[in-house]
């Protein structure tokens, strides 16, 4: 397992280097949006990314619930702050394209809200996170991704009526996608995994560490002798 | 009656008991939501055509605010003395006392609306074009999802440094849903312009989802050492 | 130590090799024992030598690392709730109800609807039900009193007291010493952990020295203080 690591990292740095020359100099240029509309090519896959990273926080937090192994625990916290940090690209990028594009640095689009939502629920997360007194603090982070979790399809819907009661642009348009540009939006896509996989790992290995070594410290108080009064 | 109803019915008993008997609690939060309330209005024109347009998000936002007050202190009694350990010992399930807390954050919320949505009305000068009975459905389900949520995490806020401040920073993102549904919900009744039935339906829905949710992790919540 | 002679066998609490840490801090470091019914068994130790937090393993309050509980032959302590009283150092009352409502709130946590139950366990911790000044006004030794009566106010089997004393004036303490004895002797076992275990010297069955999360030794009189037993690890195993 640990050899997998280097290779990983190995693969993954030629692999962003090559979806960013596909992404901003083989991509066709767009018809109306011209150049800037490559921006679609961090903004969608960081978007594909940090859904994926949220749900194996969600999918750990109940392993965690039901089993309390830490291990679950460890790897809901590396996911978490994984997706945030993908989920922050995302937010970052839709307004620094929405403004040339449309004129506009925000819209109550679908998916931009939504997105919005989800890292305001996971940043409350990671913050729980850190605020929380006690050994059980888990316990609590679990459960609070799980309400997140079952906030999100009813987020979407609230949200998706709501549009059709006030209709607002959306970013990133309908219409068809070139066949070249998906291409490159797959692969972009795989390289912000692979990426993304690298820093959960390396998060995941130093929360199982820290807990090892309470334990160990913790064994090691253990075998001292009682002192005497 | 089962015993869980019962040990329901004791708890919300004594806490209406203890609240009635403290009353500078109520009166200072019930001066809260008379300021916010004003606070609102001086911030907002209410004399503008399009009040009507905005009146639904000023008016839960305030409410909100004031719930968080109260929801802030729903567990304080409990924490003095440790009388929270008492109930974890004792045999009584723990979805009674989440219950009991609930109602009883319910209860005192909708006295504060009470008081905040008729001095809403007359600063506005509000008069509903829709059907104004939904309304009704509408304070009920939204006040709950409020509620609801807000006294679990009022329960994981203990467990926490800058208790105050943990609560409505877990609350507010859960919330936004429930908060665009009631305030989308309350537009749609005072402009008369749109049908509140999706908006009501959808905080029955989150109502049903969180409640049962609060209901299935309470008790691993209350056991957190 | 004078209690008649009850024929069980079956011990009312057996803890076994129970672990609790918290972070890098191990309260428990491994304690095992067994502790018979109808006792009074009286647990002292310095500071930090884990005895609060056995208690509130036993009580159900938290959940040890590893190594199992057995109360009342069952392993889990919140199904034992019914059968456990607990006593600590804040009152575990609501300051702003008078004695009697607050026990009858208890009361119903237990299921028991007798109003009259609540006045008549007030009276057996020499208390009068009848007082209506709220409990946040008491003084710290009818305060005790009152928090004992709601741990004893469900007949518990097990009664568990943390520092049950300290702050206690002199005859609210031997009215407490003397109600120990008579529910021990109906059948109920007592744990105590006290810094002042002399109060108790002639009605315990047995002392519970405890030190650095280990129990290094129980015996059956008070030594004096300059004696103090050596440490002795019954239930831990040294070295690798």
């Amino acid at each position: 397992m640990k050899k997998a690591f280097p290779i990983l990292a190995v693969l993954t740095v030629p692999l962003l280097g090559y979806a960013f020359y596909q992404a901003m100099f083989v991509a066709p240029a767009d018809q109306m949006q011209g150049e800037v509309y490559r921006i679609i090519y961090y903004h969608v896959p960081s978007a594909w990314t940090a859904f994926i990273f949220f749900f194996i926080n969600f999918v750990a937090s109940i392993v965690y619930l039901i089993r309390r192994n830490p291990k679950a625990d460890a790897v809901a916290v590396a996911a978490a702050e994984v997706g945030v940090v993908f989920c922050t690209v995302v937010l970052v990028t839709g307004p620094l394209w929405a403004r040339p594009v449309w004129g506009i640095w925000w819209t109550w689009d679908i998916r931009l809200t939504s997105t919005l939502v989800l890292w305001l629920i996971y940043v409350s997360y990671l913050i729980l996170r850190r605020f929380s007194q006690g050994d059980q603090m888990p316990v609590l982070a679990s459960a609070l991704a799980v309400f997140g979790a079952l906030d999100m399809p009813l987020v979407y819907f609230s949200i998706w009526f709501f549009r059709t009661q006030h209709p607002q642009p959306v970013i990133g348009g309908g219409g068809s996608i070139d066949p070249r540009m998906l291409h490159v939006w797959l692969l972009n896509w795989a390289a912000f995994l692979c990426y993304g996989l690298l820093i959960f790992w390396a998060c995941y290995r130093l929360e199982n560490l820290k807990r090892e070594l309470e334990e160990t410290q913790s064994l090691e108080s253990m075998l001292e002798a009682p002192r005497f009064r | 009656m089962s015993s869980s109803a019962r040990i329901t019915r004791a708890t919300l008993a004594k806490d209406i008991r203890l609240e009635w008997r403290s009353k500078d609690a109520i009166n200072s939060m019930l001066f809260f939501a008379l300021l916010v309330v004003v606070i609102f209005s001086f911030s907002f024109d209410p004399i503008a055509e399009e009040s009507r347009h905005i009146a639904g998000g000023l008016i839960w936002v305030a409410f909100l605010f004031a719930a968080v007050v109260a929801l802030n202190q729903t567990w304080a009694r409990e924490l003095r003395n440790s009388v929270l350990d008492a109930y974890r010992v004792s045999p009584a399930p723990p979805n009674a006392l989440f219950v009991a807390k609930a109602l009883g954050n319910f209860i005192f919320v909708c006295v504060l609306e009470a008081l905040m949505a008729p001095l809403f009305t007359v600063f506005y000068n509000l008069r509903p074009l829709g059907p104004a009975w939904q309304l009704i459905p509408v304070a009920i389900l939204g006040t709950w999802a409020l509620v609801v949520n807000g006294t679990f995490f009022a329960a994981i806020s203990i467990h926490t440094r800058s208790r105050e401040v943990m609560l409505p920073l877990l609350l507010f993102p859960i919330t936004i849903p429930a908060l665009l549904a009631m305030v989308q919900a309350t537009n749609a009744i005072l402009t008369g312009q749109d049908s509140a039935k999706f908006w009501i339906v959808l905080l029955l829905t989150y109502d049903v989802v969180f409640t049962i949710a609060c209901l299935l992790l309470f008790e691993t919540v209350l056991y957190a050492e | 130590m004078n209690s008649p002679q009850v024929p069980s066998a079956i011990p009312a609490v057996v803890i076994s090799e129970v672990l609790k840490r918290f972070g890098r801090f191990a309260a428990l470091r491994g304690v095992t024992a067994e502790f018979l019914p109808h006792r009074l068994y009286v647990i002292l130790g310095n500071n930090g030598a884990g005895k609060t937090t056995l208690l509130r393993i036993l009580a159900g309050l938290a959940r040890p690392t590893s190594g199992r509980v057995l109360i009342l032959g069952s392993s889990d302590p919140r199904a034992s709730g019914r059968e456990i009283g607990y006593m600590a150092h804040p009152s575990l009352l609501y300051d702003e109800m008078s004695g009697i409502e607050n026990l009858r709130y208890f009361a119903r946590l237990y299921g028991i609807e007798d109003d009259e139950c609540c006045a008549r366990v007030i009276r057996r911790v020499g208390l009068d039900p009848s007082l209506t000044r709220p409990v946040g006004q008491y003084s710290q030794g009818m305060r005790q009193r009152m928090s004992l009566a709601r741990a004893l106010l469900h007949d518990p089997k097990i009664l568990l007291l943390d520092e049950p004393f300290s702050n206690v004036d002199a005859r609210s303490a031997v009215e407490m010493v003397r109600l120990l004895a008579a529910v021990r002797d109906a059948g109920t076992t007592v744990f105590a952990v006290t810094h002042q275990p002399s109060l108790l010297q002639a009605s315990a069955d047995e002392f519970v020295w405890m030190e650095s999360g280990r129990i290094v030794a129980r015996t059956g009189e008070l030594p004096s203080l300059l004696d103090a037993p050596q440490s002795e690890d019954p239930g831990f195993e040294e070295g690798p």
